[in-house]
């Protein structure tokens, strides 16, 4: 079963994804991820735990341009 | 030790798929044994894995069909964990000289043996990654490094095969998925019959390769042992290339 994508789940899912990738210093919305040392292959593990949480899929153009946390969130929830 | 999770041959219902799958099965992987149109075949093959003590599915799906790739991968998930494991062995050949070559003989050739091995690596890497563990094996051929009069298509579609292995290993390989490719000379199998006998005098080993020769490689690269082994292609060709 896959979870409701709410601001609040995806925001608690991803900011865990982010620690168990191995993120640097304290994960906020505000966060960009070059702070965090999270690499483009980074995002796509992010992606892959995002889509087998909630299933949303996020590929190709999706994943470029994204620099914060915040925005990777707001994305998860506007293709819910 | 690899974390949990199952191995999926495509290709599987006969020669190399098959004995690769019976490899993958002995050395404890759940094999999802794939097929696109031999049935039977894929039966036998599971049948045999299990017979010997390990765990088979049969896998109905043509590589080209993205969906059913993806359905094939859903039920194995679902049932063995992540796919750890991917052997891109199914393809095909339509022969012809280049300058007389159809484009749908082309585009078959290319559909088949490189870009459904692309996005059935595609899907699987994510899981891959997720677990610090994988193993993409594709199945190439000397063809794809050596010339072969008459299969231009072939030799394009092995050709971007190893290309392909080599980028997206060192894109994965901090994430302990390696990515390898195997480039079997010739081995007798359905995909080689009608190739003459004066063939086998060119090979320095004086004999064609068995489908367990180069499932036995497979099975290396597939395995814990072959950790620091990545973005490489084995030849397995009796030393035809050599």
């Amino acid at each position: 079963m896959k979870t409701k994508a709410t601001s609040e789940t995806v925001e608690k899912v991803i900011f865990d994804g982010l620690e168990e990738i191995g993120a640097e210093g304290e994960v906020t919305r505000e966060a960009t991820f070059e702070a965090l040392d999270i690499d483009s292959l980074d995002v796509v593990e992010l992606a892959q735990i995002v889509e087998d949480e909630f299933g949303v899929r996020l590929e190709g153009d999706d994943l470029k341009g994204l620099e914060t946390v915040g925005q990777v969130i707001d994305l998860v929830v506007a293709r819910a | 030790m690899p974390p949990e999770g199952c191995a999926v041959v495509t290709g599987a219902a006969r020669g190399i798929g098959a004995a690769t799958a019976r490899a993958l099965g002995a050395a404890g992987w759940p094999v999802g044994v794939n097929y696109r149109a031999d049935g039977e075949g894929a039966a036998a093959v599971a049948a045999e894995i299990e017979a010997a003590g390990g765990t088979a599915v049969t896998l109905e799906a043509d590589v080209c069909d993205a969906d059913a790739v993806d359905a094939a991968f859903v039920q194995m998930e679902a049932e063995h964990g992540p796919v750890l494991v991917l052997v891109n062995n199914a393809g095909l050949r339509r022969d012809g000289l280049a300058a007389r070559l159809d484009d749908e003989d082309w585009d078959v050739v290319i559909e088949t043996d490189l870009s459904a091995a692309f996005r059935a690596t595609r899907r699987a890497l994510g899981p891959m990654l997720r677990a610090r563990y994988g193993r993409v094996v594709n199945v190439a051929s000397v063809v794809g490094m050596r010339a072969n009069a008459g299969q231009v298509n072939y030799a394009a579609a092995k050709a971007g095969l190893i290309g392909m292995t080599k980028t997206v290993a060192v894109e994965v390989a901090r994430r302990g998925v390696t990515v390898n490719a195997i480039a079997p000379g010739f081995v007798e199998t359905r995909l080689t019959e009608g190739i003459g006998e004066e063939t086998l005098g060119a090979i320095p080993a004086r004999r064609a390769g068995t489908p367990g020769d180069v499932a036995a490689c497979v099975g290396f690269l597939a395995s814990d042992a072959a950790a620091y082994v990545t973005g490489t292609t084995l030849v397995v060709d009796g030393g035809l290339s050599a």
